[in-house]
Order: C-alpha cells, then sequence, then structure tokens
C-alpha cells in the first residue's frame, strides 16, 4: 500500500485538543494487519535476487573465486567482482560530507573486515542467489587481523563522531586534581555493539533509463538522494527513494552501504529490478556499529564533595580504512559543574567495519562510564549518590557558562526518587535482601542528551472541503512520526487530527530532513507547524481583505485558527469556516510552505540538553551470580511533549536499550581471525520480554522558550544514558562488587567476590 | 524438478508448484504468493519475525520447508482481520502501543494468538513474558505487548463465553 492511501484508512482516538494528546498511532492499523510496507516486502515485475557474497578473514585479499561454478547454477544471472564491476562515478574510498563513509564496493581485491563485500551473485531466485554465493569459494591471503588493544594502531585525532572537537579543556586539571582531598580513578571498557534493527537492511532498486527508483529504509532521504546520485553520475531530482516505514533504524539506516549500492549498480547493469536483503549475519560488518572504547576517568572531590576536577579520557576503535570514533569522553562535558574538566579521545584502529551512530553515540558509552565513576566518587565522600549529584549540579553549562535554554533534572531526580523509593537506601552494600534471599541493590544515574535540529522542509494544503493535506519527506522508525507530526500540523492548522492527511516517507516530498539525533520531531514538526501557520496567513489574507466576509477588516488585529473556523483575535463572535472562505473566493486550495532551522541566535547563547534521572534495582542470586533487573524508573524533561504515549514507549525502549548495554549485549571477536563469534540473535543477546523489568517512565514538565518555537527536545535516545550507570551502581550496591566492564557478567560477581 | 503441493492458507485453498525444494515457508508466503506481512528478521529461528500458525501452531516458517507442508492449514498475520473489524489481539497491540517500528508485529501477534490458543497465559503477566520470549522486539515494545496480551485473552475469554451461552 502507498503511502497517499495509507493515511486514508486512519481512525485516531482523540481526546480533546490537538498535540498533547495521547493518540493511538496512525500507522497502527497497517502495522498489526501486515499492510504497512517495508523496503523488502515490495516486488516488482521480473524481479532478481541479489546476495553478497562476503569476506570471512579481516585482512588480505582475495586470490581466487569460482565465478564459473557459481555461474553453471540453475537461475544464476550474473556474478559480480572486481573484475566486472561496473564503474561508479563517485570514488569510494573518498568520504562524501557530511554522513559519507568510504564504502567497499568491489574496488578491488583487498580485505579490511570481515563480513565485506567481495562478490555480489544476483540470480531469478532467492535460493539460486544464496547458492550462488555459497558456490564462490573465496580462496585468501591472509594477514594478521588486528583486533584488539594489544595489536590495534593508536593515533591522534581532531575530531570525534561527526565533526565535534576530540578534545575540550576548561580550567586546570592538574590544579584541581592537586586540590582534591581524594581522586576517585578507574577504567571503564565497552564493547562493540550492533544495532540489530529487526529489518536487516534492504533495498529494491528500479532503473527506468538514468532514473531509479530505490525501496529502502532510510533514515536520512535527501541526504542519500544526493550520495546515491552521485556515485551513479545522475541529478539527485533522478533518485526517488521510498521510505514509508523502517523496521528500526537505531542511526544504521542513515549512512551509506557497500551492498546497497551494489545492487543498485547491479539493476542498472542487467536492467532489472533488483532486491538485496542482507542476512543478520552480514550485518557485523558493513553497516555499521557501536565502536569498542576503553575509558579512564579521574574525579578529583573536596570535602563537602564537591568536584574539583573532571578528566575523562576516552580510547575509541575504528576501522583501518575510515574514522568514526564514539565521542564517549564529551559525555562528561555538560553534567556537573567543576572548576576543572578535560575530555579527551584518542582512536584506535582495528580490522572491522567502520563504527558510525548507533542510538545515543558518545552518550551511551560515556555516560555508562562518568555515570558508575560518579558513584564510586559518592562511595568515597561517603555520599548518598543522588545527594552528591545534587552537591554537584550545574546550573549553567560547565566551563562555558552559558545559561540551559530549559533544564529541569531537579525536578527528574526528586520525581523519579519517589516514585522508586529512594529514600532509606543504606548507604553500604549488601545490605538488602529479597523474600528469596537474592540481594538486592538499588543504583542510579543521571540522563543526558543534546538537542540538535536539522533543516527541514514542509508543504500545508488547505482544501475546499476544509480538510488540510501536510507533506514532509520525515521517515517513521517507530518512534510515532505519523502521529506526532500530524498532530503538530492539525494544531498549527486548527484542525482536528483525522482532518488533516499526512504524507511523508517519499523523497520527492518537501525535505524532511533526518530522523536522528532525536531531532526529527523539532526539526519536521517545526517545518509543518511554518507550513501550517503559512496556509493560514494566506486563508486569513483572503477573508479579511473580502467585503463579504465577518472578519472583512481585521488584518492589522489578527485572527486564530480553531476547530476549522477563523476566529477574530479580539471577538471570538466573528468567524467564518475554512470552506467558506474558499468557496466565496474561489480557491479550491491555499498552500502554505516553510523552511525551518535553529534560531543560531538562541543557539548561540543557550546550551540545550534533556534531561533525566534513572533509579534501578537489580537482584543477584548470591550463590550463582545471576543478575536481574526487576525495576526502573526514569523521570525525564525534554520540553513539551507531543504525544504522551508514544513519548513513554520510547523512554522504555530506551531504558531496555541501556538495560541491554549494561547486561546483556556484546560482540565478541575470535582474536585470531578477526571475526565476530556471535553474530546472530542467539549469541548476540539483546533483551527478550522476559528479560524486561517492570517500567516506569515520568514525563517531568518542562517549558523551553529557546530550543525552538515549539519548545520540542527529543526523547529517542535519552532512555539510555542514564540507566546503564543507574543498573550497575546497582549490581555494586546489592554484591560489593564493583566492575567497570560491559556488559556485566556472572563471572565477574563471582570472581569479583572470592 | 518440480513439486506440487495443497495449503490452505488464510482459509483459501492453494495449489503451489515448486521448482525448488530449498524454499522455505517464510519465502514462500512473501515472495511467491504476495503475502509479504510475514517477516524475515533473522531466517534462523532466532527472532520469532516469521512466526505464523501451521495447523493451529505457531512455527518458525524460517525454518520448515515449504515442500513438507503438504496438506497444512496456514494462518499469517493477513488472515487475521474480518475486514476493517480487527482480531482482538491486533486491537489491543494498537492501543497498549505493543509495537513502534512494527516489523516484528506480525509475528509477536501470531505467537500471542496461538499462546492464547494454547491455554497458557492465563491472566499472567510473568508466564507471557517468559512465553513469549522467542519474539524479539528491538524497539523495546514488551510493555505495551504483555499489556497487549492480557487484555485480548480477557476480550477473547469473553467472546468465547457469549459464544457459549
Amino acid at each position: 500500500m502507498s503511502p497517499e492511501t495509507i493515511s486514508q484508512t486512519n481512525r485516531s482516538h482523540r481526546h480533546g485538543s490537538n498535540a498533547g494528546q495521547p493518540l493511538t498511532r496512525r500507522d497502527g492499523v497497517l502495522k498489526v494487519t501486515g499492510r504497512a510496507t517495508y523496503a523488502a516486502d515490495n516486488h516488482p515485475d521480473d524481479m532478481l535476487y541479489a546476495v553478497p557474497a562476503v569476506s570471512r578473514i579481516a585482512r588480505g585479499r582475495v586470490t581466487a573465486l569460482d565465478v564459473t561454478a557459481a555461474k553453471a547454477h540453475a537461475g544464476v544471472v550474473e556474478v559480480l567482482t572486481p573484475a566486472n564491476r561496473p564503474p561508479l562515478a563517485h570514488d569510494p574510498d573518498e568520504k562524501m560530507p557530511p554522513f559519507g563513509f568510504r564504502v567497499e564496493v568491489l574496488q578491488d581485491d583487498g580485505v579490511r573486515y570481515v563480513g565485506q563485500p567481495i562478490a555480489l551473485v544476483i540470480a531469478e531466485t532467492l535460493e539460486a542467489a544464496t547458492e550462488g554465493a555459497a558456490l564462490l569459494d573465496p580462496q585468501y591471503e591472509t594477514a594478521t587481523a588486528r583486533t584488539d588493544l594489544s595489536n590495534g594502531d593508536r593515533f591522534d585525532t581532531a575530531t570525534v563522531g561527526i565533526g565535534a572537537p576530540a578534545r575540550t579543556a576548561y580550567g586546570d586539571i592538574a590544579a584541581g586534581l592537586a586540590a582534591a582531598t581524594h581522586v576517585t580513578e578507574a577504567d571503564y571498557v565497552t564493547p562493540a555493539q550492533y544495532h540489530n534493527a529487526m529489518e536487516p537492511h534492504a533495498v529494491v532498486a528500479e532503473w527506468d533509463g538514468d532514473r531509479v527508483t530505490l525501496d529502502m529504509p532510510n533514515q536520512a532521504m535527501a541526504l542519500s538522494c544526493a550520495a546515491y546520485a552521485a556515485y551513479f553520475g545522475v541529478p539527485a531530482e533522478n533518485v526517488l527513494i521510498r521510505s514509508p516505514f523502517l523496521g528500526g533504524g537505531f542511526g544504521s539506516k542513515a549512512i551509506l552501504n557497500g551492498p546497497q549500492i551494489l545492487a543498485i549498480l547491479a539493476a542498472r547493469m542487467l536492467q532489472r529490478p533488483v532486491k538485496l536483503v542482507l542476512t543478520r549475519a552480514q550485518m557485523y560488518g558493513p553497516v555499521g556499529h557501536r565502536g569498542h572504547t576503553w575509558q579512564k576517568l579521574r574525579i578529583g572531590t573536596d570535602r563537602e564533595g564537591r568536584l574539583t576536577a573532571l578528566h575523562h579520557h576516552a580510547l575509541c576503535a575504528t576501522s583501518s580504512f575510515d574514522e568514526f570514533l564514539e565521542p564517549a569522553a564529551n559525555a562528561s562535558l555538560p553534567l556537573y559543574e567543576s572548576p576543572a574538566i578535560l575530555v579527551e579521545h584518542e582512536g584506535l584502529r582495528l580490522d572491522t567495519g567502520t563504527p558510525g551512530p548507533m542510538r545515543a553515540p558518545g552518550e551511551a558509552s560515556g555516560s555508562a562510564a562518568l555515570e558508575v565513576a560518579m558513584d564510586e566518587a559518592a562511595v568515597a565522600c561517603g555520599m548518598d549518590p543522588l545527594e552528591f549529584r545534587l552537591a554537584n549540579y550545574a546550573e549553567t553549562e560547565p566551563g562555558t557558562g552559558r545559561p540551559f535554554s530549559s533544564k529541569t533534572l531537579r525536578e527528574c531526580y526528586s520525581e523519579g526518587a519517589k516514585r522508586f523509593g529512594w529514600a532509606g537506601r543504606p548507604l553500604e552494600p549488601r545490605q538488602m535482601r529479597d523474600e528469596n534471599g537474592f540481594l538486592v541493590g538499588w543504583g542510579m544515574g543521571t540522563a543526558v542528551f543534546h538537542c540538535p535540529h536539522f533543516p527541514a522542509e514542509a508543504r500545508a494544503t488547505l482544501r475546499a472541503d476544509g480538510t488540510a493535506l501536510v507533506e514532509t519527506s520525515g521517515a517513521d522508525m517507530g518512534q510515532g512520526a505519523w502521529t506526532a507530526l500530524a498532530q503538530i500540523a492539525a494544531e498549527a492548522l486548527g484542525l482536528d487530527p483525522d482532518q488533516v492527511e499526512f504524507h511523508s516517507g517519499v523523497s520527492s516530498l518537501p525535505d524532511g530532513g533526518i530522523a536522528g539525533g532525536s531531532g526529527h520531531t523539532a526539526s519536521a514538526g517545526l517545518a509543518l507547524n511554518n507550513a501550517g501557520e503559512d496556509a493560514i496567513a494566506k486563508l486569513a489574507a483572503l477573508a479579511t481583505a473580502d467585503p463579504a466576509s465577518p472578519l472583512f477588516g481585521s488584518g492589522n488585529i489578527g485572527v486564530v485558527p480553531r476547530s476549522g473556523r477563523l476566529h477574530r483575535l479580539d471577538d471570538e463572535g466573528r468567524s467564518e469556516s475554512y470552506v467558506d472562505i474558499l468557496a466565496r473566493t474561489g480557491q479550491t486550495e491555499v498552500i502554505g510552505t516553510a523552511k525551518a532551522a535553529r534560531d543560531q541566535e538562541a543557539a548561540a547563547h543557550h546550551a540545550m540538553f534533556s534531561h533525566g534521572a534513572v533509579f534501578a534495582e537489580v537482584k543477584v542470586d548470591p550463590d550463582l551470580g545471576q543478575i536481574r533487573a526487576t525495576r526502573l524508573v526514569g523521570a525525564f524533561a525534554a520540553g513539551r511533549v507531543i504525544n504522551p504515549r508514544l513519548v513513554r514507549s520510547q523512554y522504555f525502549g530506551g531504558m531496555i536499550w541501556g538495560a541491554s548495554f549494561a547486561l546483556h549485549e556484546e560482540a565478541i571477536t575470535d582474536r585470531r581471525t578477526g571475526r565476530i563469534m556471535n553474530a546472530d540473535f542467539a549469541e548476540y543477546h539483546v533483551p527478550v520480554n522476559a528479560d524486561v523489568p517492570s517500567l516506569d517512565a515520568i514525563l517531568t514538565e518542562e517549558h523551553d522558550p529557546y530550543v525552538n518555537p515549539l519548545g520540542i527536545k527529543g526523547v529517542g535516545e535519552i532512555g539510555i544514558t542514564g540507566t546503564v550507570g543507574a543498573i550497575a551502581n546497582a549490581v555494586w550496591h546489592a554484591t560489593g562488587v564493583r566492575v567497570r566492564r560491559f556488559p556485566i557478567r556472572i563471572e565477574d560477581l563471582v570472581i569479583g567476590r572470592s | 524438478m518440480s513439486l506440487s503441493i495443497s495449503l490452505t492458507i488464510n482459509g483459501q485453498a492453494r495449489t503451489v508448484v515448486l521448482d525448488d525444494p530449498r524454499v522455505t515457508l517464510l519465502d514462500l508466503l512473501r515472495e511467491r504468493l504476495d503475502l509479504p506481512g510475514t517477516k524475515k528478521g533473522c531466517d534462523r529461528g532466532q527472532c520469532g519475525a516469521c512466526t505464523v500458525l501451521v495447523d493451529g501452531r505457531r512455527i518458525n516458517s524460517c525454518l520448515a520447508l515449504a515442500a513438507s507442508l503438504d496438506g497444512a492449514e496456514v494462518t499469517t498475520i493477513e488472515g487475521l482481520a474480518e475486514g476493517e473489524i480487527l482480531h482482538p489481539v491486533q486491537a489491543a497491540f494498537v492501543a497498549h502501543d505493543g509495537f513502534q517500528c512494527g516489523y516484528c508485529t506480525p509475528g509477536q501477534i501470531m505467537s500471542a494468538i496461538g499462546l492464547i490458543q494454547e491455554g497458557h497465559a492465563n491472566g499472567d503477566p510473568e508466564r507471557i513474558r517468559e512465553l513469549m520470549s522467542g519474539n524479539i522486539c528491538r524497539c523495546g515494545a514488551y510493555q505495551g505487548i504483555t499489556e497487549a496480551i492480557l487484555e485480548a485473552q480477557k476480550t477473547l475469554a469473553e467472546g468465547n463465553r457469549r459464544d457459549a451461552a
């Protein structure tokens, strides 16, 4: 079903007015009936299947491929290798700003990581393509894989993440440490993690001359169109991306990757539609991951438990051929007041696929280390962890002194602590047991996430029947964009959400910006709001200039849109319906447009962050060391809430990712071969239903006049940040064992205890 | 070679001619019978996204060879709603926000229906969590999923009582 028809089927439940209401998802019925169309569900006529053959070594080169055997298999149509791969218009070893990474598209026989595509088999059926890829029987010349600190190459870097500074210093860190009565110093390790969206990366590519239609999950449509256009040497407007739904993205579907480019290339070469879907195992290589980090924290404290110095160093793994360094240490910048703060990063080259942004990039790994270190510092000071954080509360942005655009963290602390029942927690560990004899521990962590805003465009059309069509190319990957964005547009248009048809998920619509950085609702939402206001302004101009309208001459006073009518601002009794205005003026529609971006003046003068506090309870079997997170309470302040039902779901999802980071997730590399030994859902552990504790998310009220005119911050990622530390600290509180390596394992507790 | 099998899919009798013995039930539904509602998440029986009912039992359709299912009755996510009227489990998933991206949802719903039909859940959220643990949701919609199943189970039980009376 196309997005054009989907929106017609919507029947949202409405309670009162528009924004702020817990509407159910507009795409809900489609998703529970199997009618929501994901990329790989498409099946154009005459379609071929592409299956990549991927490297089983981490470093070296491919010396032979049995292309003859693959081609001899019934149904195999073509085998792409470096020997016959058609040219691309962009050099894949050249980065393409802002998010374009170096990609592996059969440019040579070199192998840079396990899972790199080394050939692409195209066949009439999926079964034949899969078998053809297996028949290639690659031979390799193998070099020793660099897999760890012991053999990776360390390097200095000026930037981390996507263009963030690698080093920031405020005050004199040496003096701050010297002035401390106690210095807490510890090392923390976070593992490589893989996004593992449930929907594998997929593309169905169909060329028509020099125009191409790509059904693919995509978090950044306009940027991707431009990048594909560069690779294929066609104008950007010739690339149409359709991405009505993503089966999860988490950052992995914003950046181009080799297999998808090769499938598009194969479709052009063979002049037939081609479908490619990565296997689960193939997602552990070319589509990004959260890089391994080794972090060191030094926290100086004085007699009153106030920080005198905060030093955070992160060594971050990347690939041998590109740089994405987890901006982990930067997590120590915005949160705690200290006269001296130093954060710095270093890189480590390994023979792995290039890492990339994964839900809360930097903040997740960095805050995991910071929040445990803060807990250790609180213990050293003999203080309650919450009291310790309050003693170091930053009233203004640490280092810069800029005011926060809004910060309601104190309320998050108090509301969360109250709901959790934090008061009376014993300071010493191993003090609590449940009725079954399990050790019980309580821990907490502060959550923080920045508030990016991406330029975005939108269009709002008021129609003769009094309904509206609103359009932006944004993407719904589960955060609820279809619903929350439509609510924002409906509010601006003075219409019921059911009267607003919402089109999204196609790159030919006005550029909805990027669905990432927890910034999509604010970014695309502001564009939709402004487009709606533009349409209303044009409609008002028609009415107020028309002597036959009850609103004639109200131009200077102004009008407000409400329930499909314009009302004179100073006289509610004088109003006219949109239908009547349009009918009398002979217009079939009024179109409003907008391009929206952040107010740079407000951004220069304010620090903009969402905040939160997470409280965790764990229970640990005293004999077996088995850990269960039993209770999580998070209180988050993230500006204006458009749809509390969906926001709560986002917080829950983030908190579950936090629990996963703390207790489950880790990609384990074989140091001999560089292969990931658990590249599947049985052995790469993510939480299942039974792993998920009782969850409670408090939506702490917050008004932000600066972050954007709508006052919206972001909610998609912050839930991870406080949760990891909260659980780790609860494990310490239950057992007395301080684990500084994630995920926390049974053996850490059993060995640590003895 | 080719092989002909008979299947009843969502109540409709179908004869399927298979030209390849390697075709799984999942790939048959998705790639050959235009029923893409059932999803592939891992192709190894590890994630549950492909769950369908075969002869009333929930199975991972990625682990079943189509050729082995001659005579089977298959129910997929497309076969639940009656016109615009949702199955109580589907309606409860919407009401309790039991999904985000929606990709694992068809499998979650089929699994939930199997679970309820097997009489395993019985109003106990702990048991539901345990017995739904073969279906991974990476978005983390588990709380809503559990609440939805509890409610749907109640709705279905009330419906059965009414039918019996």
